[in-house]
């Protein structure tokens, strides 16, 4: 083989997870590839990720998205991932529509808050203040209405195989499709 | 006061205690007793033998049935286009005003409420409103301000100002429908002459097609009727007329219902079915009257009932039902459900009504226009009727012009006529857009007014809005949105959430913030409501969006931000009763605008 007809080796596709306001179970579900991830690491590597531990995201190709947006620490990592992102995936009912958190919604904010700290009584009798504590938002937010989305794994969570479908789709640059067996929950 | 009891019991007697009369039950007792309260469904459950959560359902399900007190004139207005493009969300603002009220709420004193409405179909003399299901037309602030001491005097509708209820026909162009004399029994004597299997004949020769907008032949469908297995038929005339800027039918309803009947007659003669449903849209409640009237002199002189005509064996005989406000319910299967006493939502097809319809047997649903049709291919017989029109469609098209012209109102051409002359012939100058057969039609531009309305070209139920060169494409994109989603039925996803969700994505795009992204997401919406929705209402909810993009592009452009994204959300403001309830105003208690 001459060295001349060889093929520059493609860089290795830059992969960012987070965790925002979601229960860590779309993790658990992508971790359920098992030893696939050997193949993954083959073509790719992971940015800031509970895998890595890294702490801030560096310009990556592709950010996968867990849970919605419930206070301003998950808006500051939200923007940061998709500053840095070229693809950006929401994964999971939270991340998509808020999910299970956003079962709040219906309530006031500030209600929540004086139930669980202030009105305990003898216990405690203020909400935090620290400012090292994020802010809760009104609301829970699902990741399209904080920030540009670009695809959406739907499920709760989504299979490892549709994870797995999903992103070797993403990364060999086909149009991300699932078919009615990785979509179907009961 | 009326007692609650009472009134129940007496809407269940005339409605034979029968559970598929629960529409119309709730609809009468409503009409004593101004809601439905948890009393009144308990009651109407025990009468009927049925659970109280169904009650419910149907009561949840319709518009015009409220589940909590709306006041003793409960005033409705009108929030078509065509209505907006009159004035009608200024008026409706003023009169929230001087009532002090909040849309949707009774006031203090239960007197009265007043919330908006879908089309009304008064297009061509509105604005309008409804109170207490009765129209009024023809709004001003003056008439406003005369409403509003009227309610606050307690004045009974009765003793309102006639005028005010004065409703037109304006027909501005006749042919051979509403041009020909009539003589009443005329058809019915032609269809017996000619014999079942003549009559049937003479459909087929005449290529009647279905006026309600799928234009189906109308001789194919009552053959398949009549070829069914059973031993009952039903034949229905679909008179909800929901579409927004249609009102050809109530001017049929109005000034032809002994055609209608007599083509619902003619059409149980030729398939075998001695039973006619009428579904009239609730907001032509003010028309039960009139046509209960009509049937019962069509009964007296023998043209209902038994041996029609002197003939043995035609024996028909129609009842009227209610619509309670609910688009959805003019879909010939979810109108079945309604005439059943259910939530309107589509049942799934095959099978389809003419084997198994109202009741599961075998069911006729035709539009008003194509009853009164079959009239006229009796008197003329088939080759005739079909001698009018184009090749492949048949006979006139009754036109309901609205919006910006010198002369709205209903117009009558043989099928083929250019979109072109029909604006020539009703006034109209600078016209940027004609909306053709309402929000789930086609929006066309000068350069497409040479175009034929007909089956093969441009198809049509009727509506024809017009829009001058001060219109706002986008808005009227936004409004028909709208009016989607407060109408899908809920019974598929596609259309439960992507109405809304394309609802939204334009708010947040009138509201200066939306990017090419709502644009794309737009786009894909509109493809995935046609491609999975169950039925006509989703199928159909995108096309404005994308038919106004592909025409009116400068329109969403310009209120497009530079950037690729703007969030839907204020984080800041969202984080203000946090800030409250913490006591903070630190740096991190706040979040900016971009990173
Ligand atoms: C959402 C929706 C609304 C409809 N509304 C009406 C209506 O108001 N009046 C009508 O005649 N047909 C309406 N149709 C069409 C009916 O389903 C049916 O095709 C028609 O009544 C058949 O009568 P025809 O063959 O005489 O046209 C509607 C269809 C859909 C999908
Ligand atoms: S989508 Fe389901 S699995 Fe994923 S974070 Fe939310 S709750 Fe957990
Ligand atoms: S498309 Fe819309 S209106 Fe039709 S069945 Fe589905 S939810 Fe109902
Ligand atoms: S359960 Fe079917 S859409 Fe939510």
């Amino acid at each position: 083989m001459s060295e001349s007809a060889e093929t520059p080796a493609l860089p290795k596709v830059r992969i960012a997870t987070t965790s925002l306001a979601g229960c860590f179970g779309c993790h658990m579900s992508f971790l359920d590839i098992d030893e696939r991830i050997l193949d993954l690491m083959k073509i790719a590597e992971f940015d800031r990720s509970p895998i890595t531990d890294i702490k801030h995201c560096s310009p990556c190709d592709i950010a996968l998205i867990e849970g919605g947006v419930c206070n301003a620490e998950n808006a500051h990592v939200l923007r940061e991932m998709r500053a840095n992102a070229k693809i950006l995936v929401a994964i999971g009912a939270c991340a998509i529509n808020g999910g299970l958190p956003a079962m709040r919604n219906r309530l006031d904010v500030g209600d929540i808050l004086n139930e669980v700290y202030r009105d305990l009584d003898g216990v405690q009798s203020h909400v935090p203040n620290d400012p090292e504590l994020p802010l809760l938002f009104d609301k829970v937010y699902p990741v399209n209405e904080v920030v540009r989305v670009d695809y959406f794994i739907p499920g709760c969570p989504p299979s490892a195989d549709a994870i797995w479908k999903y992103l070797n789709d993403l990364i060999l640059g086909r149009m991300p499709r699932l078919d009615h067996s990785l979509l179907h929950y009961d | 006061m009326s007692d609650t009891s009472e009134v129940v019991l007496q809407a269940l007697e005339r409605r034979r205690a029968e559970p598929t009369q629960l529409l119309q039950i709730l609809r009468e007792v409503q009409e004593e007793l101004d809601w439905i309260s948890p009393e009144t469904t308990h009651s109407v459950a025990a009468g009927l033998g049925i659970p109280a959560t169904q009650v419910e359902s149907v009561v949840q399900f319709y518009s015009f049935l409220y589940e909590q007190p709306r006041g003793r004139y409960r005033i409705l207005v009108s929030d078509n286009i065509t209505d907006r493009m009159l004035g009608s969300l200024t008026l409706f603002e003023h009169m929230l005003k001087r009532l002090k009220l909040r849309r949707a709420e009774a006031s203090a004193d239960g007197a009265v409420s007043v919330d908006l409405t879908s089309c009304t179909g008064m297009c061509d003399q509105g604005p309008a409103l409804l109170v207490n299901n009765r129209p009024v037309t023809r709004l001003t602030a003056r008439r406003v301000d005369e409403i509003c001491d009227l309610v606050r005097g307690d004045v009974p509708l009765a003793e309102w100002p006639a005028d005010y209820f004065r409703v037109e026909d304006n027909i501005r162009r006749a042919d051979a429908l509403l041009g020909s004399r009539y003589e009443p029994g005329s058809g019915l004597r032609a269809a017996i002459a000619l014999g079942r299997q003549g009559m049937l004949d003479e459909m087929k020769r005449s290529n009647l097609r279905g006026r309600g907008g799928a234009g189906f032949a109308t001789a194919v469908k009552w053959e398949s009727c009549r070829n069914a297995p059973g031993a009952e038929r039903y034949i229905v005339c679909n008179a909800d007329e929901g579409e927004p800027g249609t009102f050809k039918d109530r001017v049929l309803l109005t000034s032809f219902a002994e055609r209608i009947f007599e083509g619902m007659a003619i059409a149980g003669f030729t398939v075998g079915a001695a039973n006619g449903l009428l579904y009239l849209r609730g907001e032509y409640r003010y028309l039960l009257e009139p046509l209960e009237a009509k049937l019962e002199s069509m009964r007296r002189d023998r043209r209902l009932g038994a041996s029609i005509c002197g003939a043995q064996g035609f024996d028909f005989d129609i009842e009227i039902h209610l619509g309670a406000g609910a688009y959805i319910c003019g879909e010939e299967s979810a109108l079945i459900e309604s005439l059943e006493g259910k939530p309107g939502k589509p049942r799934i097809r095959p099978p389809f009504p003419v084997t198994a319809g109202y009741l599961g047997k075998p069911t006729v649903v035709n539009n008003v226009e194509t009853l009164v049709e079959a009239t006229v291919v009796a008197l003329q017989g088939g080759r005739i009727f079909a001698g009018h029109g184009t090749r492949h469609s048949a006979g006139t098209k009754i036109l309901s012009v609205s919006g910006d012209c010198a002369r709205p109102g209903i117009y009558e051409y043989p099928f083929g006529v250019r979109v072109e002359q029909v604006l020539k012939d009703c006034g109209a100058a600078d016209v940027v857009a004609v909306q053709i057969s309402g929000p789930s039609g086609i929006c066309l531009t000068p350069d497409e007014f040479r175009r034929h309305i007909a089956f093969e070209d441009v198809p049509t139920a009727g509506a024809f809005m017009i829009f001058g060169k001060e219109r706002d494409l986008f808005e009227v994109a936004r409004n028909f949105t709208y009016f989607f989603a407060h109408e899908s039925c809920g019974f598929c996803t596609p259309c439960r959430v992507g109405t809304t969700l394309m609802r939204d994505a334009l708010d947040k795009i009138a509201d200066g913030r939306g990017s090419r992204y709502e644009i794309n997401e737009l786009m894909r919406l509109a493809e995935l409501l046609r491609r999975t929705s169950h039925c006509g209402l989703g199928q159909t909810a995108g096309n404005p969006v994308r038919d106004t993009w592909l025409k009116f592009r400068p329109a969403y452009e310009r209120r497009l931000i530079r950037g690729d994204f703007d969030p839907a959300v204020d984080l800041d403001a969202a984080l203000t009763r946090a800030r409250e309830i913490a006591g903070r105003d630190d740096a991190g208690a706040h979040i900016g605008a971009e990173q």
